[in-house]
């Protein structure tokens, strides 16, 4: 076995292990490339199937490439697909610098989901390598009432046991790509041939490497026209991969307060 | 205009956790290894100058580490974290682990899957109590390759007799834990010191730099040549087929492979191996997350294993095993746990406390209690016979964990082997009565048992169970009733209606059932006891004896005679999880009577009970064939 194949066959361990412990279970659809992933592998886990839904959080600022993706693939993966809205910025905590205040719509749209059909699973597709504060996350990650983070104090977790809550008012973030770095995710993606939004590729110099809402998320430099493109150019690159994402750069603790109050 | 290659396939990277007491050095020694490798990114680098001139500092490496807010205020390193770097063409991935003693579990989590450790050791302050703590976790966890870099041998002027003193003594107190370091590296990570690069300051130092020691760190063994384990994770039933999931632990399958199926062990074949976009498969190894079917089509249940009868796991009751325990009360005798091995559960007691690890020197000592965050050696009584293998550094064997009834882990159990007798003043010894079952009945004029009513809310079966208990009473029998809500009243007022706490409902009902039962009485239990899971713990717990009464009423019944209000006021959304509303009921497959209520009065269907019940109870052959 390869390092792909250990990771694809730790992330269809832990689904399964989600699959089987915690209901109702949904999995988190942002249309990113790490998300079709994490789909995939659910399909590898499921052989074919996806058997619980996927949620898309619409901030309704997304790219209008990745409305069409949604639509398109929703069909042809045999998908239930569960939309959620947030609310307006207006509404959320106006402390957060700008940028971290806008994505914290996201937070309270997805909040309001998880009540609504009373999950007591939800599926992410955040990994280590992308954020610091994502680096010290758990793959069974419970959160208590008002769907806090608890930092200080998560539970073990080794020996791949995973801590599975029961409590009234917890659910738990379940992480399979956890491990997974970002050229993991792209030679993956080559190898399986998994399809894309195509803002990930160049267009007149410049391409998405993170896709968040348009008004948060900026392109980098870049002439990867091809997923072969991508791995060459990530080889290299010694920028992180949200240097386009403004809300990671506002102040040292932005990123960490959004992450505590339930953000991915 | 592709001239790209196609990356090499890559070896998985190699998990290295860095251990140590606080304050010895472990994260200005990770933040230098980054830099002095070149793994870091710009913004890193960028954001650990920024960040310590911010706080009018020199570059601080550590700060690479310490990426929450809170922690850097406190200037310490919480949680682990993983930083992926490389050597040449081989990928590591470094786990940091915290220095502070509260924080063990968090360092557990970072560290048992690492393959190799760097303990770093000041060599001025030598052997603390977090380098004896971590030491002895390395040990229970089962990392066999340890490297120890003294640290700060600057402060020694790099002088050889002082670093190989300070070596002799860590090499004692390793050899205590059976623990032979792979090898010594005397350093400083601050000045760079036989890091990356050799020192020019230790001429007499012949060994590798820390670099060179991680570089010749072994690759994974593979495990896919020892015999066959692979626990069973779930079965699926997608299209027609039943489909049994799980990864392999260790060894192989093929397609036609006999196995044997967990601790009732039936045999089937490896019918076929499933998959979707990938190519068909024939055969799979220890790593692989594997789907299959079975032939013939048995269908076996989560946490059973799959093995070759060549090569059965170990099989026992009563186990012993090591402990690192996690939670931050003491544990005593008689504290029940679930055990989790691999995917199986499986109710445990704490038997016995063998020993505990004092851990200012690392003797073993018989005590009361394991202290919080202790080391020991307990026996555990599981509630049923268990397969299991012991624990081998370097595979998942014997890996067990304890959990709450919370489902919280408290700690960890790599599993010694079969216990085969009890010691210590501690221990729990079941001991049987002198007075045995058949004079107990002689004298009663019948035998116990336990009948196990279980139904929707408002089935009737406290009812029917009163019912039952005035007419045996009547006719001379020992007779009592354990009803849910005497239970929720006295015995189980802790207890809230989460699945956790129903099923210790559960537990507690069913072993006072046994306890009764044993002592001759005729227990009637009533209990929704919702799930077929439910009522096979209580089978397991009780034992021979027990006999499952099915109340049949069809809800729409239940909910007109809704005789405590609680239907109404789940509609109304006042309950969540009710039984029958919100939470599902598993009716009994083959419950040993089964008593519907809808066209019957009460009164007789009570009759009807009370009959069953004496004719279960009777003194008859069973218990002649006892008695000769």
């Amino acid at each position: 076995m390869d390092d792909l194949d250990q990771l694809e066959a730790q992330s269809i361990f832990i689904l399964r292990e989600a699959y089987r412990k915690l209901k109702p279970l949904a999995m988190l659809w942002s249309l990113g490339k790490d998300s079709n992933v994490m789909l995939w592998l659910a399909r590898k886990a499921f052989l074919g199937n996806v058997p619980f839904p996927v949620m898309h959080v619409d901030t309704g600022k997304k790219f209008p490439e990745m409305y069409k993706f949604r639509d398109e693939y929703t069909k042809k993966w045999n998908l239930e697909l569960l939309l959620g809205d947030c609310p307006p910025v207006e509404d959320i905590d106006p402390t957060l610098p700008p940028a971290a205040r806008s994505a914290a719509r996201k937070t309270a749209g997805l909040a309001a989901m998880i009540d609504k059909y009373k999950l007591a699973g939800v599926i992410a597709g955040i990994r280590r390598d992308e954020q610091a504060t994502r680096a010290k996350e758990r793959v069974f990650s419970p959160r208590g009432a008002g769907h806090k983070w608890d930092v200080r104090n998560q539970p073990p977790e080794f020996w791949d046991q995973y801590a599975t809550p029961h409590e009234p008012g917890m659910h738990v973030r379940v992480h399979p790509l956890l491990s997974w770095r970002e050229i993991d995710i792209w030679r993956y993606i080559e190898r399986e041939d998994i399809p894309l939004v195509d803002l990930y590729f160049a267009k007149d110099g410049k391409r998405y490497r993170s896709l968040g809402d348009q008004d948060i998320t900026s392109p980098v430099e870049s002439n990867a026209t091809t997923v072969a493109e991508v791995i060459a150019e990530l080889e290299t690159s010694r920028t992180s991969e949200r240097a386009g994402r403004a809300m990671d750069h506002e102040s040292e603790d932005a990123f960490e307060r959004l992450r505590v109050a339930g953000y991915l | 205009m592709s001239t790209i290659p196609t990356p090499a396939p890559q070896e998985a990277a190699t998990p290295i956790v860095i251990v140590g007491h606080v304050d010895h050095g472990k994260s200005t020694l990770i933040g230098r290894l980054l830099y002095d490798t070149d793994s870091l990114p710009d913004g890193r680098v960028a954001q650990i100058i920024e960040s310590s001139k911010k706080r009018g500092l020199t570059v601080e490496w550590s700060f690479l580490l310490d990426s929450l807010q809170i922690e850097r205020d406190q200037g310490v390193t919480v949680d682990s974290t993983r930083i992926p770097f490389r050597l040449g063409t081989r990928q590591f991935v470094i786990v940091d682990a915290p220095g502070h003693r509260q924080f063990l579990r968090n360092m557990i989590t970072g560290a048992a899957d690492a393959e190799a450790a760097v303990l770093v050791v000041d060599a001025n302050e030598g052997a603390q109590e977090q380098t004896r703590r971590h030491a002895m976790l390395l040990r229970l966890i089962g990392i066999r390759h340890v490297i120890v870099l003294m640290n700060k041998v600057d402060i020694f002027n790099y002088d050889q007799k002082k670093i190989e003193a300070a070596e002799r003594d860590i090499t004692a107190l390793l050899h205590q834990l059976e623990i032979e370091p792979t090898v010594f590296v005397p350093a400083s990570a601050r000045e760079g010191d036989n890091m990356a690069s050799r020192s020019d300051k230790m001429p007499w130092y012949k060994g590798p730099t820390l670099t060179e020691a991680l570089a010749a760190v072994p690759a994974p063994s593979s495990r896919a040549d020892l015999p066959l384990r692979l626990p069973v994770q779930d079965v699926y039933r997608f299209d027609t087929k039943r489909i049994v999931v799980g990864r392999i632990e260790r060894g192989r399958i093929r397609v036609g492979d006999e196995v044997v199926i967990g601790v009732h062990g039936a045999r089937a074949r490896i019918a076929t191996i499933e998959s979707w976009h990938t190519a068909p498969q024939v055969a799979a190894i220890a790593g692989q997350s594997v789907a299959v079917t079975l032939e013939p089509d048995v269908i076996p249940d989560r946490g059973d294993f799959l093995y070759p009868a060549s090569a059965a796991p170990l099989r026992a009751a009563r186990i012993r095993t090591r402990l690192f325990w996690l939670r931050q009360e003491p544990l005593r005798v008689g504290e029940s746990f679930k055990l989790r091995l691999a995917t199986a559960e499986h109710q445990v007691t704490v038997a016995a406390i063998d020993s505990v690890v004092r851990l200012e020197d690392l003797t073993e000592h018989p005590a009361e209690e394991v202290p919080p965050e202790g080391f020991a050696e307990i026996t555990l009584a599981v509630s049923e016979t268990m397969l299991f293998d012991a624990f081998v550094p370097g595979t998942s064997d014997g890996r067990g964990v304890l959990v709450d009834r919370n489902q919280q882990i408290v700690g960890g159990a790599p599993l010694i082997g079969i216990a085969e007798s009890v010691a210590g003043r501690n221990a729990i010894h079941p001991t049987d009565s002198a007075v045995s079952l058949w004079d107990r009945a002689q004298a009663k004029g019948h035998r116990g048992g336990v009948f196990w009513m279980t139904g929707l809310p408002g089935a009737g079966k406290s009812t029917l169970a009163r019912g039952a208990e005035t007419r045996l009473f009547a006719r001379g029998v020992d007779v009592s009733v354990l009803d849910g809500d005497t239970l929720r009243a006295g015995l189980c007022s802790d207890l809230g209606f989460s699945e956790a706490d129903r099923r210790e409902n559960v537990r507690r009902a069913a072993a006072v059932a046994r306890i009764l039962a044993e002592s001759g009485q005729v227990v009637i239990v009533a209990l929704i006891s919702p799930t077929i899971a439910d009522r096979e713990l209580a089978r397991q717990i009780v034992g021979e004896g027990f006999h499952e009464i099915f109340i049949d009423t069809p809800q729409a019944t239940c909910e007109e005679r809704d005789p405590k209000g609680l239907y109404a006021a789940a509609r109304a959304g006042k309950i969540e999880g009710f039984t029958g509303i919100d939470a599902p009921y598993e009716a009994p497959v083959k419950p040993a009577l089964r008593l519907e209520t809808a066209n019957a009065s009460s009164d007789e269907t009570a009759a009807r009970l009370a009959a069953f019940i004496g004719e279960e109870t009777r003194l008859d052959g069973a218990v002649q064939r006892q008695k000769s």
